[in-house]
């Protein structure tokens, strides 16, 4: 059994630490089971995160991997934007500032 | 051989920023141009007035506020080519530079949530941020004869975050004041999952919006306004009606920044965090409401970052390396309604905290506070837009602030 580092409401802190076999764990825990529609946003907030420096917002998922917010809200529902975040193992959105 | 810097955009930070540089750049070298699409600068902070009546010594000619031995030029930039360093204009002129300031800030898009614009906009849907929509709400807000006025926010950042909670408390005050507002419900709706980004300050202000009887819908991500039945609808399918709609539409950097590649996906330049330079191109900074920094949109980062980039511009130009960092510092007041304000002071790294700011009390309702505000019109106009000297840290300090314990908490 792995150990991993998590905040206060269980978001990852070490983006190192997350697999893929996690994601799937992680999901089934708030009820989702990963579909390739879901891999693809977790793809996309994972592969962009190094470089952003931010966990992506719904709209710059839906901009720039092309899926739309709506179905966002279809895949992870009621609050997508913290859900992807927690399944991709990265930082709670900031929401903003 | 003159060296050519061109500022896009003579807002608050373009015009911070070229009356700061021509102090310190000599014209026997320098050639300094500040390009925008209109002669008149807008006070932005008076707007929110407006619509209560505010005075309305809102507008001054750009070129008054720049110094002598800036160039101003009148024009649409259409595309900037930063292989080429020029900037092409939507009249077909073309400027080069050596070195480019990107300040054209963020706007407000209702064309992007489908039925904001339409019959209705500015008939029972209304914005704020700009001149026409704050006096077209003026008249809504003194014809408007009872029922559910709804405040709302599209999506953050937007320019100023706290001007919609002020827009509200004001609204209630106002309503108070002509003795209906029993005859007013006001409901405050928010993508966010409380009233505020940041979440000790959210709880203060949160109380402020339950101790006047404002409703508070979280969460709401909206999708669409329904203009015929007067409600918004948001991704996950609720609904909030509203008699009179006072928005915040989509806030978007300049259309040219996302043509030319610049701009990530709402057009604001990706830029380090502490220098403000442009991630792609090094000769580019961008500064003001344009850029990515993860702190709020507001006046006071666009004066206290615009400090920070003018000690590194002048060594940047001369070979050196940069060696001021810029915090994320943002000081806003907050006008709570009956002649009190409230102030808040943060930066990229501790969030807004209660204590003392000087005089001046930090999230706490006070007259001192607004007049703050008020005097701040007549600090902008003179002293900060001209680039003089103000007597405020371009760095937060912790001075005069406590974290509050969770029982302290409202």
């Amino acid at each position: 059994m792995t150990t991993v580092h998590v905040d206060a409401e269980g978001f990852m802190t070490e983006y190192g630490e997350w697999t893929e076999e996690l994601a799937a764990e992680l999901a089934a825990r708030i009820g989702i089971e990963l579909t390739d529609e879901h891999w693809k946003a977790i793809r996309f907030l994972r592969e962009d995160y190094p470089t952003h420096g931010e966990t992506a917002t719904l709209r710059r998922v839906s901009t720039l991997a092309g899926i739309p917010i709506k179905q966002l809200f279809v895949l992870f529902p009621g609050k997508p934007a913290k859900k992807m975040a927690y399944v991709a193992g990265l930082p709670k959105p900031r929401g903003c500032v | 051989m003159m060296r050519r810097l061109v500022i896009l955009g003579g807002g608050t930070a373009g015009t911070v920023v070229a009356n700061k540089l021509r102090r310190r750049l000599s014209l026997d070298d320098w050639r300094i141009t500040v390009i925008d699409r209109d002669r008149d600068h807008l006070y932005q902070p008076g707007l929110l007035f407006v619509p209560f009546g505010g005075r309305e010594d809102l507008l001054k000619r750009r070129r008054r506020l720049l110094r002598n031995g800036i160039q101003l030029l009148i024009g649409e930039v259409a595309t900037v080519d930063p292989e080429r360093k020029s900037v092409r204009l939507l009249d077909g002129d073309v400027v080069s530079y050596d070195y480019l300031v990107i300040a054209t800030g963020t706007s407000s898009r209702p064309e992007q949530t489908p039925g904001m614009l339409g019959a209705e906009w500015r008939r029972s849907i209304h914005d704020f941020y700009t001149y026409d929509g704050a006096f077209a709400l003026r008249e809504a807000l003194q014809g408007f004869s009872g029922g559910r006025l709804v405040v709302h926010v599209v999506e953050q950042p937007i320019k100023c975050p706290v001007a919609p909670l002020e827009f509200t408390f004001l609204a209630e005050a106002f309503f108070r004041r002509r003795e209906m507002r029993d005859q007013v419900e006001l409901v405050y709706v928010t993508p966010l999952d409380g009233a505020f980004t940041k979440p000790i300050a959210s709880r203060y202000l949160g109380r402020l919006l339950d101790d006047r009887k404002i409703v508070v819908e979280t969460d709401f991500m909206v999708e669409r306004v329904d203009a015929d039945r007067k409600v918004l609808v948001s991704y996950d399918e609720r609904e909030v009606g509203y008699d009179l709609l006072v928005t915040v539409p989509l806030n978007m950097g300049a259309d040219f920044v996302g043509a030319s590649g610049l701009g990530d996906e709402l057009n604001y330049v990706p830029v380090d965090k502490a220098t403000l330079q442009s991630k792609a191109h090094p000769d580019i900074f961008a500064v003001g409401d344009a850029n990515d920094l993860p702190t709020s949109k507001a006046g006071s980062v666009a004066h206290f970052s615009s400090d920070i980039f003018v000690a590194n511009f002048c060594q940047y130009v001369e070979g050196l390396a940069m060696t001021h960092r810029f915090d994320g510092h943002a000081n806003c007041f907050v006008e709570t309604g009956d002649g009190k304000a409230l102030l808040i002071d943060f930066n990229y790294d501790t969030e807004p905290l209660p204590g003392r700011f000087g005089p001046l009390s930090l999230l706490r309702e006070t007259k001192a506070n607004h007049w703050g505000k008020v005097a701040f019109r007549w600090i902008y106009w003179h002293l900060l837009v001209r680039g003089r000297w103000l007597p405020l840290p371009s760095r937060m300090s912790m001075s005069g602030k406590h974290r509050p314990k969770e029982e302290e908490l409202p």
